[in-house]
């Protein structure tokens, strides 16, 4: 979408949000069409969706959107917009009023020196991290983070259940993940500190994509760095280490929210929250990526099956 | 400039040359990487090039894999090979092979083509076979094409090995992709200029080496 649509549709909202009835009559904004519809056809305000450039992220934007629509409210999507860089400036300015974000990397976009681990002392830590007018709502249980992934053929040999058990599996430990991974906090010097495991990068640059997956079921190494929500996971009977020292930072889908967002449209967003379970957004990945699902499709057959629309 | 002054920077220090992951191992196996490429496309294209050159038969169907062959994304076959044989090197190889094929075998049927017809002609009358006549005429006269078209093809390779750290190998392109992913634009500026001065070395080899295979009249 070009700066100039996005920013009409901004000017729309806002004047929706005014309760404005005719549009441009009572601004001298000349790129405010006369005749689009100040308020949407749903008896509620106009609640304007965004996600970001990645098709998992699009479908849970879609399952909130869904679960707006049917509470009442009109839905302006605006999906695929890109990075943190581009879309949290465009929610603080009250463009969007809703987004799906990830609890652990948008605490560290705010607050580089944050220092919570866990789950719950990350959304603590996000509330008051955020710029004023912007709150999170209750994460999902579902988090889309770097894991440590093995075969199940391998876990089942060596007893691996947690990363720290990697001591046990025949030495060396080779994994595959980005070349960044040398460089992160979970990374082979994190993983020697925290669990004593000494393991060797092999850098494989699609960030957890089919060349990761097939150098960890061919066996050219012993460990990925696969996203948890990753179908694949599951399709290819995975099994993720435990991190009971919280190594890898939680990455739980948190709706990110603009002021306009009522307790009424919480509440939609949150009921949505409350069911969505890795092992969901898996099966939801999963239609993306095997049929090519709509991510429209995708969301209201999941918000039907779990009675939310 | 900033940049560009980090870059020179990262290369002066000295800490980054040695090791196992320091420059010079990464720049031999860029080499390495680069040479075994276009020696297997060499060892299939210069004896097709030379039987078309000679022969004038499949003449079309060289020009169109010369031709077709390089607009082939070689990020995605790289890709494709990965999946298809695992991380490792035979994946990136086999691209840079399909890479090098293209200026190779252009470089030997181009070069058989272009030796006079007087001369081959002469060969012919004079009693040779038609062995002789591509062997001791034809070859010897196409040789400084031959050796542009393995130039080309060397200075592609070069600039495209780096594409072997995506899949888990080495070469430059380690300090590549390290540098894109960390946002550290000096490492990746000075891996590229190592890259740069890698194809300068190669290409001015290679031109010295046309001069000398040029028959005497043309140089």
């Amino acid at each position: 979408m070009s700066p100039i649509s996005r920013r009409r549709l901004g000017a729309l909202t806002a004047l929706a949000g005014l309760g404005v009835v005719a549009a441009g009559c009572s601004t001298g904004n000349p790129l405010a069409p006369s005749s689009a519809p100040a308020t949407g056809k749903g008896s509620g305000a106009t609640v304007v969706i965004g996600s970001q450039q990645y098709y998992s992220n699009e479908i849970i934007a879609e399952l909130y959107a869904q679960a707006l629509e049917a509470s009442g409210f009109t839905v302006t999507r605006q999906y695929q917009i890109g990075q943190r860089e581009i879309y949290l400036p465009e929610l603080e300015a009250g463009k969007i009023d809703v987004i799906p974000e990830y609890s652990g990397n948008l605490l560290q976009y705010y607050d580089k020196k944050a220092t919570a681990t866990d789950a719950a002392q990350i959304a603590t830590a996000l509330g008051q991290a955020l710029p004023k007018g912007l709150r999170a709502l209750t994460a999902a249980a579902a988090s889309d983070q770097d894991s440590y992934t093995v075969t199940k053929a391998l876990a089942d040999q060596y007893g691996l259940a947690a990363i720290a058990d990697l001591t046990k599996a025949p030495q060396p430990v080779k994994i595959a993940a980005n070349s960044e991974f040398a460089t992160r906090p979970y990374g082979p010097a994190g993983v020697k500190t925290a669990y004593g495991v000494d393991l060797q990068l092999v850098p494989v640059e699609d960030s957890g994509g089919p060349l990761t997956l097939r150098a960890l079921t061919d066996g050219t190494v012993q460990v990925a760095d696969l996203y948890t929500a990753d179908p694949s996971i599951a399709k290819n009977n995975l099994v993720i280490l435990s991190d009971p020292k919280n190594l890898i930072l939680p990455q739980n889908v948190t709706p990110i929210v603009s002021a306009k967002v009522d307790a009424k449209a919480a509440a939609a967003i949150e009921a949505v929250n409350s069911q969505l379970s890795v092992a969901d957004l898996q099966q939801l990945n999963a239609r993306s990526v095997d049929e090519q699902a709509k991510s429209a499709d995708i969301a209201s057959a999941w918000l039907k099956s779990k009675g939310l629309v | 400039m900033n940049f560009l002054i980090e870059a020179f920077a990262w290369l002066a220090d000295p800490t980054h040359w040695g090791g196992p992951n320091g420059i010079g191992v990464r720049l031999g196996e860029h080499l390495a990487y680069s040479v075994a490429g276009v020696a297997l496309a060499c060892v299939i294209a210069i004896p097709a090039g030379w039987w078309v050159g000679h022969s004038g038969r499949l003449r079309g169907l060289a020009v169109g894999i010369s031709g077709g062959a390089r607009a082939l994304p070689t990020l995605g076959l790289v890709t494709l090979l990965g999946i298809l044989f695992g991380i490792g090197l035979i994946g990136p190889m086999v691209a840079f092979v399909i890479l090098a094929l293209p200026s190779v075998l252009a470089g030997a049927y181009s070069g058989v083509e272009a030796a006079d017809r007087q001369a081959v002609d002469g060969a012919r009358a004079s009693g040779m076979t038609e062995f002789q006549v591509l062997t001791k005429v034809e070859v010897p006269l196409g040789f400084p094409l031959l050796v542009g078209g393995i130039r080309s093809a060397f200075l592609q390779v070069i600039a495209t090995a780096t594409l072997a750290a995506y899949v888990g190998s080495g070469g430059l392109g380690r300090f590549l992709f390290l540098g894109l992913k960390t946002q550290d634009y000096a490492q990746m500026l000075a891996a590229s200029l190592l890259v740069v001065a890698l194809a300068l070395v190669i290409d001015v080899t290679f031109a010295a080496i046309q001069r000398l295979t040029s028959p005497a009249r043309f140089r």
